[in-house]
């Protein structure tokens, strides 16, 4: 088998590789968000007791907006996603093809 | 009066027909679907050809269930703040599922979880082992749905006893699934998605319209660094009892759903300065409590067997990705309209807070459209309470349906298919997948005429924490790292969900006691608890030790990296039984499927007889 064939250990592990690192890169901007939140709320619970229009500024940032910045991430992790396997789909007919 | 009548006397006409019209609904849909579905992969997985809107659709009705109908709206009025992680991390926790699970998944192309537990590992073993955690899990799922449609049911009609509620929805659904299965009931969850999107949206125009606005409920809740003097509200609220919390523990994070155990300590702290030193620990408890709880929705909803089962009902991987976002828009969208009943009902209905359950904030969402009647409204009051009874129909029925399509499907599939009769034909086993139903249909409503005692979201939080500490290591491991073992992953697998559903159910185990003991008069409750040493001996431990307690409630910190540093250990210790072809394995569950490898695997596997 070539070393750059479908089958080989280096496909795979760049495959797996690629999409690992925007998985992750998506869930580290979700996880520091979910992370960050009640610390805020402990260490800084001054500010996020702020009103803004009627909302106190915790409560809007986890009532409200919480929701639009997972929707803008699964957005961006899609996109990023189907373009890579469109990427490796092509290279590998390639590889296949020489 | 005839019985029947006195039944109907304190029943609300528009309240009536608008749940009786969602049960036709339901059922003709059930019967229309059923001349459709014909063969077995209609059944268990609906053909796998449904598109991504529909499927979307049929996942999010199947996930909003009773209690994110009714249970956050009350549990946000109850506790404030804090309850607001419940529909946040509901909502976003599918994120972990699209960002790692979702799209690999449904390119093993797989029946059922416990067959991609077989395939993963090569191991008929597992598969038993995955079974039984998918009925686990399913059945602690479905007792609360059964206690939530036996609790409307006796909100809508006052005189029908609790177990009447449980029977007749249940056995409407389980003809429903044995009829139409898995194809079937796709039709009829997605139609549930939008009737609760509406049932949940219209009411919330409408009485912000006439009783103020979120801000302006919101907003008359005071912070710590506001005084009377300062604060400037619209709304003029109704007084509130004494057992609601105040403003400022309701509307600031790390309220009393956090503290309760500190607090419990501190009242039976028996010094000054003990109690001092529990009111220093306080705040950092609470922190601790916020993120197991986080852990435990997050993690847990990419863990529920009933969910994972639909994306193989996708045509591709692709699909299931574009699925997954499309869900946690149409959840998310649903969930920022929950909360304002709770705000609402806060300013509005503050009486709730005297009742318990059922009679108390679980029913604001209900309760809400009536309070029109004061503005000279009543009869949009009626219709708008009716459409949002009709919603809580349709959430416990269409998150029924979708948990019994899954346990009757690892049922007739995985049992009955792959371990007693392999040999059967298709005709065979569509006969099964019909009985398997209707056994599993009974058994629930048995389960869940017992249950009436315990809470909604209790019961629910319970399913979530043991999913999160058993499926969602299992299913993260095995598509990401190819070193993982079967004996790691049986070993991880049943370590956290045991060990998590043993300690919430020592928890649980003591507050059922203790609410027995508060019903009692103060003389009798020494007698009471000398009839049960262990429960007091375990009330005053939980008293003592506040921080094991939050941890008991909230396993999930603990329990979710336990499963995954044993499955890393225990893999690492059986590193031969790796199986041989698990490079073959990791690019079926990885490669794009234009380049057609699904097709070789399954051709491989014929060649030596599988």
């Amino acid at each position: 088998m070539k070393d750059n064939s479908l089958h080989s250990e280096a496909f795979l592990a760049r495959l797996m590789r690629n999409q690992l690192r925007l998985s992750i890169a998506c869930a580290v901007a979700f996880v520091i968000a979910l992370v960050a939140l009640p610390l805020m709320n402990y260490y800084q619970s001054d500010l996020m007791a702020q009103r803004v229009g009627g909302f106190t500024l915790s409560w809007l940032i986890l009532g409200v907006l919480f929701f639009p910045y997972v929707w803008l991430l699964s957005w961006i992790f899609i996109r990023r996603s189907l373009a890579l396997e469109t990427r490796e789909a092509a290279a590998a007919k390639e590889e296949a093809g020489r | 009066m005839s019985p029947i009548l006195t039944l109907w006397g304190g029943v609300d006409p528009w309240i009536a027909i608008f749940s009786l019209v969602t049960v036709i609904i339901t059922v003709a849909m059930g019967f229309w679907s059923a001349g459709k579905s014909k063969s077995a992969g209609d059944f268990f997985v609906a053909g796998r050809s449904v598109s991504v809107g529909w499927n979307a659709s049929a996942i999010s009705g199947e996930y909003l269930s009773a209690a994110s109908f009714m249970g956050i709206a009350g549990m946000v009025m109850a506790v404030g703040y804090d309850a607001l992680w419940y529909p946040v991390c509901y909502a976003c926790g599918y994120l972990f599922l699209l960002l790692f699970i979702a799209g690999p998944l449904r390119r093993f192309g797989a029946y059922t979880i416990p067959d991609f537990a077989e395939g993963r590992y090569d191991s008929p073993v597992f598969r038993k082992i995955a079974v039984c955690f998918v009925l686990f899990i399913g059945f602690f799922y479905t007792m609360p749905q059964m206690k939530g449609a036996g609790t409307t049911l006796a909100y809508i009609f006052p005189g029908l006893p609790y177990w009447a509620g449980v029977v007749v929805v249940g056995a409407v659904i389980t003809l429903n699934v044995s009829l139409g299965g898995m194809k079937g009931i796709t039709l009829v969850q997605a139609f549930q998605y939008w009737l609760k999107m509406f049932a949940i949206a219209l009411p919330v125009f409408v009485l912000a319209s006439v009783l103020g606005h979120y801000h302006q409920h919101l907003g008359a809740n005071r912070t710590s660094q506001e005084t009377n003097s300062t604060l400037t509200s619209e709304i003029t609220r109704g007084a509130l009892p004494a057992k609601a919390p105040s403003d400022e523990q309701w509307i600031t994070p790390f309220g009393r759903l956090t503290t309760k155990a500190v607090d419990t300590a501190i009242a039976a702290a028996p010094t000054a300065e003990a109690k001092a030193a529990l009111e220093a620990d306080k705040r950092p408890f609470s922190l601790l409590y916020t993120y197991s709880l986080i852990i435990a929705l997050v993690c847990g909803t990419a863990g529920l067997p009933h969910i994972l089962v639909r994306f193989y009902t996708n045509p591709d991987g692709v699909a299931a990705k574009r699925t997954t976002m499309w869900v946690m828009i149409l959840i998310g969208v649903f969930y920022l309209f929950t909360p304002i009943y709770g705000v609402m009902g806060r300013s509005l209905a503050p009486y709730l807070y005297e009742g318990l359950g059922a009679k108390g904030t679980d029913k604001i969402v209900l309760e809400l459209p009536t309070l029109l009647a004061a503005k000279d409204l009543s009869l949009l009051g009626s219709i708008l309470s009716g459409i949002t009874c009709a919603g809580a129909f349709a959430a416990f029925m269409s998150t029924f349906s979708g948990l019994l399509v899954s346990m009757t499907g690892a049922l007739a599939h995985d049992v009955y298919g792959r371990i007693l009769r392999p040999e059967s034909t298709p005709e065979q086993r569509l006969r099964a997948f019909k009985w398997c139903a209707v056994l599993i249909g009974g058994m629930s409503i048995g389960l869940g005429m017992q249950v009436e005692a315990l809470e909604i979201n209790f019961m629910v939080g319970q399913a979530f924490a043991i999913a999160a500490a058993s499926y969602f290591p299992l299913l993260f491991l095995s598509v990401w790292w190819r070193g993982m073992t079967m004996p790691g992953a049986a070993a991880g697998m049943l370590a956290g969900g045991l060990s998590a559903l043993a300690a919430i159910s020592l928890t649980s185990f003591s507050d059922i006691a203790l609410a027995g003991a508060k019903k009692l008069p103060a003389l009798d409750v020494a007698a009471y608890w000398a009839d049960r040493p262990l429960a007091k001996a375990l009330a005053d431990f939980w008293a003592a030790q506040p921080l094991a307690r939050i941890l008991c409630e909230q396993p999930a910190i603990w329990a979710v990296p336990l499963a995954i540093g044993l499955m890393w250990i225990v893999s690492k210790a059986t590193a031969q039984e790796i199986p041989k072809d698990i490079r073959m394995k990791m690019l079926v569950l990885h490669a794009p499927e234009s380049l057609g490898l699904k097709q070789e695997y399954i051709k491989e596997h014929e060649g030596v007889g599988h």
